[in-house]
C-alpha cells in the first residue's frame, strides 16, 4: 500500500527549480496539445506553426522581439507589485492610459521639438500617465479597503471606453476618413525603427535598462527589502517599522508607469496615432502576467520570460492566419501554461513521496 | 409611461439574473475560504457548452445541464490547485479565466453568429402574472429568474441554519477547529468550489440560451468580475445578493435608456464598472473593518499544520 507524503523542502536548489520550471512548460503544452486534438485541430503542425511562425524565421524572431519589449517592461513593474502581493491586474489600462499621455505630449508639443527632447518627454508622460491610472488602486485600497483585483480590473474596462470616446469624439482626425483615429505623430515624436524591422529600439533599450535597475531596487535596496517583507509578512513588515502606504503607493507608481512607458513604445514605435483599445495593446496587460510569475518575479529573468511568451503570441497569431483559429487561442496557452507553473511550484517547495504504508 | 415602466423593470430582472446566479456561487465559494477569480472564465464555457448542446440536440434545458457540468468540470482546476496544492488562489483564478475564455473561444469558433432556433422562454406564472403592473414585471419572466430567486433563499438557508452550512462557513472562518471536528476540511472546500463553478457555468448558460440565444467570443463581458465585486457588495449574503444583482442589472438597462438623449455610449459602457466601485466604496466607508469576509478567505490551508 503506497500513500503520498508532502514535506517542505528544507532547501530549494536553483536547479531543481529551473528543471521543475521546465517540467511544467513541457507537460503543460502536452495538455495544450490534447485540447488541440479534441478541437480537431492537428497539435504537431500547429506546435510547429508556432515555432516556425516565432523563432524558426528571422522575421517571426524579430516580431517576438517586437512583441517582447511591452512585456518586458509591463512584466517587470508587475514582478515588483506581485513580490508585494500586491495584484495589480490593470496593467492593460496602465498601458492604455499611458499611450494616452504620451501621444497628447507628442501631438501637441511635437512639432515644436526635436526628436531627443521630445521623445523623453512622452515616455515620462506615459510613465505618469500610467501610474496616475495605477494609484487609484493603490488608493482605493489603502483608505476604503477595496480588493485591488476588482479595482484593477473595473479600471481596464472604463480605461478601453475612456480611450473609444477619446478617438470617436474630440481626439478624432479629421484627415483619416472618418476612421476613429487620432493624427499622425509629428516624426520627431516617432520612435526609429531597426532596419528591416517593427522593433523600435529605444523602448528595447529603455525596457532591458529598466529591468537591471528593477532589479538591482528590489533585490538591493531598502525599497526592495520593504517589498520583499510586505509580501512575505505583512504582520512582520508592521513591527519592523515599515510603511506600508508609502510602499504601496511607490509600488503602484512603479507598476503602472512602466506599463505607461510599455504604450508610449507601442504608439509613438509602431502605431503612430491612437486607434481602439484592441488594436493599441493585444492583452499584453494579461500576457505580462504570467511572464512575471514565469521569471518567479525577478526582472532579470522577465526579459527571457517575456521573449518566450511574444513567441507564443506571434506563433499564435501565425496559426490563427494558417489554421483558422480563434484570437482566444492565446488564452488557451496563457491559461494552461499558467496553471502548470503554480503547480510546478508546489512541486518546487514540497518534497512529494510515494511511501509504503509500514514505514509511515 | 406604465408601458415603459414595466418593460424597464422587467429588462432589469433579465440583466440582473445572471449576475444574482453567478454571485449565489461565488459567495458558496469564498463562504468556504477559497477566493475564485475564475467565474469570467466559467461563465463563458458555461455559455459556449449550453449553446452548443442546445443548437445540435434542440433541447435548451439538455444545454443547460451540459452547461452546469462544464463549469464543476473546468473548476476542478481551480480547486485542485488552491486546496490540493495549497496555490496562490488570485493567481489560479485568473488562470481558470484565461483557459477558460480560450477555451470557449475555440469551441465556439464553427457557431459565432449562427441563431438559436429554440431557447429558453418566459414562463408566465398563472393566475400571478395576471396582477396588473406587478404580473408582468416578476411572473412572466425567464425560468431562470425565479430559479435565480429561489436558489438565493435556499442557499442563504442551507448557509445559515443547517450543518452543511455550518460547515462550509468555519472551513472558511477557522479550517483548523472545523478539521478537529471532525470535518474534511478540503473536501468541503473542493465541493464549494465545484458547486460555484456550477453555478457560474449556469449564469453563462442564461446569456446564451434565454438572454441573447446566440454566441459571441467574450460574449460575458466582464460579468464575472462584477460578480466578484457583488460577493463583497453582498457582504457575502445571498439574500442581499438579490438586491445587489437587480440594482446592477438596473444600471447595464439604464444604459440604453440614456442613449437617446445624446449622452456619449462609451460613457454609459463605463457605468456598470464605475458603479462596482462606487458601491465598494460606499461599502470602504460605512464599515472600514473588512466587511466581514471570511476570515481565511484566500488562505491556503494545510492539514495538520500548527
Amino acid at each position: 500500500m503506497l500513500r503520498v507524503t508532502v514535506t517542505d523542502r528544507e532547501q530549494i536548489s536553483a536547479a531543481g527549480t529551473f528543471f521543475t520550471l521546465v517540467l511544467a512548460l513541457a507537460a503543460g503544452l502536452l495538455v495544450i496539445g490534447g485540447i488541440f486534438l479534441c478541437c480537431g485541430v492537428d497539435p504537431l503542425f500547429a506546435f510547429k506553426k508556432i515555432v516556425s511562425g516565432s523563432f524558426g524565421s528571422l522575421y517571426g524572431f524579430k516580431e517576438t522581439i517586437t512583441k517582447a519589449i511591452p512585456l518586458i517592461l509591463i512584466g517587470g513593474g508587475l514582478a515588483v507589485a506581485f513580490k508585494a502581493k500586491f495584484w495589480n491586474i490593470g496593467a492593460e489600462s496602465q498601458l492604455l492610459m499611458g499611450a494616452i499621455f504620451g501621444t497628447w505630449v507628442g501631438l501637441n508639443w511635437g512639432p515644436a521639438l526635436p526628436g531627443p527632447v521630445i521623445v523623453p518627454l512622452m515616455f515620462l508622460a506615459g510613465f505618469i500617465g500610467g501610474a496616475l491610472w495605477g494609484l487609484i488602486s493603490a488608493v482605493l485600497k489603502l483608505r476604503f479597503a477595496i480588493n485591488e483585483v476588482i479595482s484593477t480590473l473595473m479600471l481596464n474596462y472604463i480605461c478601453a471606453e475612456f480611450l473609444t470616446l477619446l478617438i470617436v469624439g474630440p481626439w478624432k482626425s479629421p484627415k483619416k476618413f472618418g476612421f476613429p483615429y487620432t493624427d499622425d505623430l509629428p516624426a520627431s515624436a516617432m520612435l526609429s525603427l531597426l532596419p528591416g524591422s517593427r522593433i523600435h529600439t529605444f523602448t528595447l533599450i529603455l525596457a532591458l535598462v529598466a529591468m537591471v535597475v528593477l532589479t538591482v531596487m528590489l533585490f538591493k535596496s531598502r525599497f526592495g527589502y520593504e517589498v520583499r517583507v510586505i509580501g512575505e509578512n505583512p504582520d512582520a513588515a508592521k513591527y519592523a517599522g515599515i510603511d506600508f502606504t508609502r510602499t504601496t503607493l511607490l509600488i503602484m507608481i512603479i507598476s503602472g508607469g512602466m506599463a505607461g512607458m510599455a504604450g508610449v513604445g507601442e504608439v509613438a514605435g509602431l502605431h503612430h496615432y491612437l486607434s481602439y483599445p484592441d488594436t493599441i495593446s493585444s492583452g499584453y496587460g494579461f500576457t505580462a502576467i504570467i511572464v512575471a510569475w514565469l521569471a518567479k518575479l525577478n526582472p532579470c529573468y522577465v526579459v527571457f520570460s517575456a521573449i518566450f511568451f511574444a513567441g507564443i503570441l506571434v506563433g499564435g497569431d501565425a496559426i490563427q492566419i494558417s489554421l483558422g483559429l480563434p484570437a482566444a487561442t492565446v488564452d488557451i496557452f496563457n491559461g494552461t501554461l499558467l496553471i502548470f507553473l503554480i503547480m510546478g511550484d508546489f512541486f518546487t517547495k514540497n518534497r512529494v513521496r510515494l511511501l509504503s504504508k509500514e514505514k509511515v | 409611461m406604465e408601458e415603459v415602466i414595466i418593460s424597464v423593470a422587467q429588462r432589469t430582472l433579465v440583466a440582473g439574473t445572471p449576475l444574482l446566479i453567478g454571485t449565489i456561487g461565488e459567495i458558496i465559494c469564498e463562504r468556504s475560504g477559497i477566493l475564485n477569480l475564475g467565474v469570467e472564465g466559467v461563465m463563458a464555457v458555461g455559455a459556449v457548452t449550453a449553446f452548443i448542446v442546445t443548437h445540435h440536440t434542440g433541447n435548451p434545458w439538455l444545454g443547460f445541464c451540459a452547461a452546469i457540468l462544464a463549469g464543476m468540470l473546468i473548476s476542478i482546476v481551480h480547486a485542485f490547485a488552491s486546496v490540493s496544492l495549497q496555490s496562490n488562489q488570485v493567481v489560479s483564478g485568473l488562470a481558470l479565466t484565461m483557459l477558460g475564455l480560450g477555451l470557449s473561444g475555440l469551441l465556439g469558433k464553427p457557431y459565432v453568429g449562427k441563431p438559436l432556433e429554440v431557447k429558453i422562454n418566459a414562463l408566465a406564472i398563472p393566475l400571478l402574472a395576471d396582477i396588473p403592473i406587478v404580473g408582468p414585471i416578476f411572473f412572466n419572466q425567464s425560468p431562470f429568474f425565479y430559479m435565480a430567486v429561489v436558489l438565493a433563499i435556499g442557499v442563504w438557508f442551507v448557509l445559515e441554519h443547517t450543518l452543511l452550512g455550518i460547515r462550509i462557513r468555519s472551513a472558511g472562518e477557522n479550517p483548523k477547529a472545523t478539521e478537529t471536528q471532525g470535518v474534511n476540511v478540503s473536501l468541503v472546500r473542493y465541493l464549494s468550489v465545484l458547486v460555484g463553478g456550477g453555478f457560474s457555468a449556469m449564469a453563462g448558460a442564461h446569456l446564451s440560451t434565454s438572454y441573447s440565444k446566440s454566441w459571441i467570443e467574450g460574449m460575458t463581458a466582464g460579468r464575472g468580475w462584477i460578480v466578484i465585486a457583488l460577493t463583497i457588495f453582498a457582504l457575502w449574503n445571498p439574500t442581499r445578493a438579490i438586491l445587489g444583482a437587480f440594482l446592477f442589472g438596473g444600471i447595464f438597462v439604464l444604459q440604453y435608456l440614456l442613449q437617446p438623449l445624446g449622452i456619449s455610449p462609451n460613457f454609459l459602457a463605463m457605468l456598470p464598472y464605475i458603479t462596482t466601485l462606487v458601491v465598494l466604496l460606499v461599502g470602504g466607508l460605512r464599515d472600514s473593518r473588512r466587511l466581514n469576509a471570511p476570515a481565511m478567505l484566500g488562505e491556503p490551508y494545510r492539514r495538520g499544520e500548527r
